[in-house]
């Protein structure tokens, strides 16, 4: 039986700060991918250039400087908000920076980048047609895109909906650097100090791997029922 | 007072940037018109058809749908825009649509493209609209593919099916963009049969059509558009047999 030295439920709690972690930052990523494809589809002008400034700028940081960036920035931001709303109105407001919102925050923002990318193309790939009958049928704007556009765009998006979301799971890991004790962060010291790096990594190297096949069952699930009716080829 | 006129159209002009499609188009239908918009490929009859119902919105004219004149007003570019879109959406309602590549959505099966519209645009209670689709599906001889989704049914099946979503609106008028064009010959007999039988039963049509018979036989009004101008306008009769224009002449001209 595997020997945690008493890492265990330390471990696993971890496990559950990275999977939690995963979570909020994947609701974060798809939302703002959802709003940067609109805005980049969109007629405004204004729209258009605050998201692709938006995509290039996120794309051309490396993750790690934008965590550290937001981290260490962030908390000078509250501060100053802190300080500027006390004097003005003698309001005690403040709230720690602390790792676990800087990681959602970071991690939903690089991911919202990418999956803005896949929703466009995504949008892009749905039959003019379709959306013409809805038009011509007399649906709102909001019934076409609910009912009409959504799903049918979901059916293009969700192979790099998924792929974005197993990078997004093991970028988790950096998180660790600013100090949240994830999973990877447990390890790292339990194997500093029992000296026994393979002892500890490797289960944290399987736990991610389950997690990651088991959403890619998750995916594949999904996109069948994305795809109903359409006829498969070949 | 004399039954109001299900659609008019006055002086439609459409340009795409420089290149002028529609040269002031005019046409009126009487409840029960079956009329027929025949002319080679860009003369301007599909466009016509989709400036009916707003798809296209025209640069100059005015569509009165049942009494109903749709409001226009200018955007920031000086282009002319529908005032008021709910407006719009409820004029279309009124006008159901089939389309030369149906366009049934085709993440739904049958039943659910029929009831979509009906129920959401219409509020017609599901139960209702359910009973209506499947009334609509038997009349257009596909009742037993209710639950197919449209990629596993052939084009005429396609294509009924998209009939029977355009009957289950009840509307005013039906527009039909060139229906039997992406149809395989054989499939083609099957659509107009059904159309046929919508014309007999008095309902208002309005036909984009390549298929000449169709509009000798089953219509009462025949346009021929060229170039965006209505080159010939009559009865089959009129048109077909007795044309003024040599447009029209050469048009049924056998050329091989």
């Amino acid at each position: 039986m595997l020997d945690l030295k008493g890492y265990g439920p330390a471990l696993l709690e971890g496990a559950v700060v990275t999977i939690e972690l995963a979570f909020l930052s994947l609701a974060l990523a798809v939302t703002l991918g959802l709003i940067g494809a609109s805005a980049k589809l969109s007629n405004s002008r204004a729209a258009k250039w605050t998201a692709t400034a938006y995509t290039t700028l996120i794309r051309g940081v490396p993750d790690l400087v934008m965590m550290l960036l937001f981290y260490y920035g962030g908390q000078v931001v509250v501060n100053m908000i802190s300080d500027y709303v006390w004097e003005a109105y003698e309001i005690d407001f403040f709230f720690q920076f602390d790792p676990f919102i800087s990681g959602v925050i970071t991690i939903g923002l690089i991911f919202g980048a990418y999956m803005t990318e896949t929703f466009r193309g995504a949008f892009l790939a749905v039959e003019s047609g379709q959306i013409e009958a809805a038009r011509a049928y007399g649906f709102t704007r909001w019934h076409t895109f609910r009912r009409i556009m959504f799903p049918q765009m979901l059916r293009h998006a969700l192979p790099g909906v998924g792929n974005n979301w197993q990078v997004l799971l093991k970028t988790t890991a950096l998180v660790s650097i600013i100090g949240l004790t994830d999973m990877v962060r447990v390890a790292e010291e339990a194997a500093k100090a029992e000296r026994m790096p393979f002892h500890f990594f490797i289960p944290v190297a399987f736990v991610y791997l389950t997690l990651t096949a088991a959403s890619e069952l998750f995916i594949k699930w999904l996109n069948k029922r994305a795809n109903v009716g359409v006829v498969q080829e070949g | 007072m004399a039954e109001q006129a299900p659609l008019i159209c006055r002086d439609i002009h459409k340009t795409f940037d420089q290149l002028e499609v529609l040269k002031g188009i005019s046409l009126e239908t009487r409840k029960g018109d079956v009329v027929s918009l025949i002319g080679s490929s860009g003369s301007g009859k599909s466009t016509f058809l989709r400036c009916i119902n707003m798809l296209e919105t025209p640069t100059s004219g005015d569509i009165i749908v049942h009494g109903d004149p749709i409001r226009f007003t200018k955007n920031r570019k000086g282009e002319r825009i529908p005032a008021d879109n709910k407006q719009v959406e409820l004029i279309r309602a009124k006008l159901s649509m089939v389309f030369q590549s149906f366009n049934l959505w085709s993440h739904m099966t049958v039943l659910e493209n029929i009831i979509e519209a009906p129920v959401n645009v219409l509020k017609v209670p599901k139960k209702e609209a359910i009973e209506r689709a499947e009334a609509y599906l038997n009349k257009v001889g596909i009742y037993e593919r209710k639950d197919y989704y449209p990629a596993q049914m052939s084009g005429g099946q396609q294509q009924r099916a998209a009939i029977a979503r355009a009957l289950a609106m009840e509307p005013e008028v039906m527009l039909f963009d060139e229906p039997t064009s992406a149809l395989d010959p054989e499939l083609v007999g099957e659509v107009l049969k059904v159309m046929q039988s919508l014309a007999e039963e008095g309902r208002t049509m309005i036909v984009v059509t390549h298929e000449m018979a169709f509009a000798r036989d089953v219509s009462n009004q025949v346009l021929f558009l060229h170039q965006g101008v209505i080159e010939e306008q009559g009865t089959p009769d009129k048109v077909f047999d007795h044309p003024d224009s040599e447009r029209m002449k050469q048009f049924l001209a056998p050329n091989f």
